[in-house]
C-alpha cells in the first residue's frame, strides 16, 4: 500500500529540516547564495519582511515565474508564502509543487476570522504563533510545522523570544496538569483538547518548532536554539546585510553549534553590518505583523 | 556509544529510537566526537547542507577512516547520499538525489527488506534519493517500483527512507546488533 502526503510525510520534511536555517530570497541569484552558504531551504518571496514594512501596501503571493526560477536554481526545498486564509494562493503555490506553504502574517491577511484548511493539501503547511494555543489551532487545521513569529522585518530578537519562551512555557506547564485540569487549559489555550493532550504526555508540540522574525546575527539564532527551537528562519537579517554570504554561512555554523561559545564567536567575527534595524517597541497597532492571526 | 551526525537534519528522531532501544548516543558535530564509537548512524537532512557541514568541519576524512575500520554506519536518506562515489566515496553506489521528486511526490509504502523478520517495513520516503548504480559486492535489500532503496555493503547499511519517523525499530535493532551494543 502506498500513500501520498500523509500527515507523518508533512510533518517528515520539517523533521528532515531540524537544526538547519531557511532562508528569505527574491530571486534566483540569492537563492544560489544561501544554498551555497549551507541553507536547508529556501523561502521565495518578492520582497524580504524589512521591504514590505517599508512598502506598505497590500502584500501577496510572490509571482509564480520567479518561484519557478528559485526552484530551477537550487535542490534544497523551496518555500512560498501565502497570505492567511487565502485558499486559492496556497493552491497555486500547490500547483507549483513548492516543498512547503508559509501561511504567513508578513503578507496582508485575505480572511479576518478563518485561516486555511490545510488538510485537503497535499503539500505541507508552515503556520506562525505566538503562543500555545495558537501553535495547537494551526496543527488543528492540518500544519505540518511551526514557527513562532517575532517581529519580522525589524531586525530585534525581542519578540522572537517571548513568543519561544511562551510557548515553551505553556509546554512545560501543561506537563504538570492531571485529566481534569488539561480540559481546563484546552479551553483557556483555545486549542482542541487531544492535542492538549498530547503536548502533556509527550513533553512537546506533535511537530518541528522553529522561531522566525527577528534573526539578525549568530549570536540570536543561538540564543533561539537555546531556548528551544529545534531550527531558524532568516528573512531580512541576510540579504538586509552587508555581506549577505558571510552572514548566512556564519548563521548556519551558530545554529549547529548553538551550545558550544566558542564557536558562535568565532562565527561572529567580522560579518560587517547587519540589517538596519527597528526597535519593536517603537512599532504600533497595525505595524505589528504578529498580531496578524488568531 | 552510537554516534548520530549531527550537523543538520533527522538526527534527534534517530537519538530518541536508538536511546528507546537502551543504546547510548553521542551526537557529532566535530572530528572529536567520532573517538571510540561503536557504530554511526548519518540521518537524513538536506544533502547539500550536510557536504558544506562535513567540509566546514573537516570531517570528510575523519568519516572515511571510521568506514574504512570497519564501524557499523547506517546512513538513511541524505546519509546515503553521503556515503556514495560522488560524495565520500566510501560505499560503491551513485545515488540519484530527489529522485522520487518534489515533495508533494513523497509517500510512504510497505517495502519487504532482505532479511528482515515479520511483515514489510512502514517506510517513509521524503524527497527521497534511489540507488542508480551499485558495484557487484553491494547488496540490494529491497526496491520501490523497480528502484533499489537499501543496500548493504560490507559494514554500510544505506537506506532511503526513514523508519525513525515512525514505531517499527527493526533497522535500528538490525543496526545494534550489528553494532555489537545490546539493544
Amino acid at each position: 500500500m502506498r500513500d501520498e502526503a500523509t500527515f507523518r510525510v508533512k510533518a517528515g520534511l520539517a523533521e528532515m529540516l531540524k537544526g538547519g536555517v531557511i532562508m528569505d530570497v527574491v530571486d534566483a541569484e540569492q537563492a544560489g547564495i544561501a544554498e551555497s552558504a549551507g541553507a536547508a531551504a529556501v523561502m521565495a518571496l518578492e520582497r524580504v519582511p524589512a521591504d514590505i514594512r517599508r512598502d506598505g501596501g497590500v502584500a501577496r503571493m510572490s509571482d509564480p515565474a520567479m518561484i519557478k526560477a528559485i526552484q530551477d536554481a537550487v535542490t534544497i526545498p523551496v518555500m512560498a508564502k501565502a497570505r492567511i486564509g487565502h485558499i486559492a494562493e496556497a493552491q497555486v503555490l500547490e500547483a507549483l509543487e513548492v516543498d512547503y506553504i508559509d501561511e504567513s502574517e508578513v503578507l496582508t491577511p485575505a480572511d479576518d476570522a478563518n485561516h486555511i484548511d490545510k488538510w485537503p493539501f497535499s503539500v505541507p503547511f508552515v503556520c506562525g504563533a505566538t503562543n500555545l494555543g495558537e501553535a495547537l489551532r494551526r496543527i488543528g487545521e492540518g500544519a505540518a510545522m511551526i514557527r513562532s513569529k517575532g517581529e519580522a522585518g525589524t531586525g530585534d530578537i525581542v519578540e522572537a523570544v517571548r513568543h519561544m519562551r511562551s510557548i515553551r512555557a505553556d509546554i512545560r506547564r501543561l506537563a504538570t496538569l492531571d485529566e481534569s485540569e488539561l480540559a481546563t487549559a484546552a479551553k483557556e489555550l483555545g486549542a482542541p483538547l487531544d492535542l492538549v493532550r498530547g503536548v502533556a504526555h509527550e513533553g512537546g508540540l506533535p511537530v518541528v518548532l522553529f522561531c522566525a522574525g527577528g534573526i539578525a546575527t549568530p549570536a540570536d539564532a543561538s540564543l533561539m536554539m537555546q531556548l528551544g527551537a529545534e531550527g531558524v528562519f532568516v528573512g531580512s537579517g541576510i540579504f538586509k546585510s552587508s555581506d549577505p554570504q558571510a552572514r548566512a554561512q556564519a548563521i548556519v555554523e551558530a545554529t549547529t553549534h548553538f551550545a558550544d561559545a566558542e564557536r558562535v564567536a568565532r562565527a561572529s567575527e567580522g560579518l560587517g553590518e547587519a540589517m538596519t534595524s527597528l526597535e519593536t517597541s517603537s512599532l504600533h497597532g497595525e505595524q505589528l505583523l504578529a498580531q496578524r492571526g488568531w | 556509544m552510537i554516534g548520530v551526525l549531527a550537523l543538520q537534519g533527522g538526527f534527534a528522531a534517530h537519538a530518541r529510537m536508538l536511546r528507546s532501544l537502551g543504546a547510548h548516543v553521542r551526537e557529532v558535530r566535530v572530528p572529536g566526537d567520532l573517538a571510540h564509537l561503536d557504530g554511526l548512524v548519518m540521518p537524513g537532512g538536506e544533502s547539500t547542507t550536510m557536504t558544506l557541514g562535513i567540509e566546514r568541519e573537516g570531517l570528510a576524512d575523519p568519516l572515511r577512516e571510521l568506514a574504512a575500520s570497519g564501524t557499523p554506519i547506517l546512513a538513511t536518506c541524505a546519509g546515503l547520499i553521503m556515503l556514495d562515489r560522488e560524495h565520500l566515496g566510501v560505499m560503491d553506489i551513485v545515488a540519484r538525489r530527489n529522485a522520487f521528486g518534489r515533495q508533494v511526490r513523497s509517500f510512504e509504502a510497505d517495502v519487504a527488506v532482505a532479511g528482515f523478520p515479520g511483515p514489510p517495513v512502514r517506510a517513509i520516503f521524503i524527497r527521497a534519493p534511489w540507488i542508480a548504480e551499485h558495484a557487484d559486492d553491494v547488496e540490494i535489500l529491497a526496491s520501490v517500483d523497480g528502484h533499489a532503496i537499501a543496500a548493504r555493503q560490507g559494514n554500510l547499511l544505506a537506506v532511503a527512507f526513514h523508519l525513525e519517523l515512525g514505531a517499527d525499530t527493526r533497522l535500528h535493532e538490525h543496526f545494534l546488533q550489528l553494532s555489537a551494543v545490546s539493544p
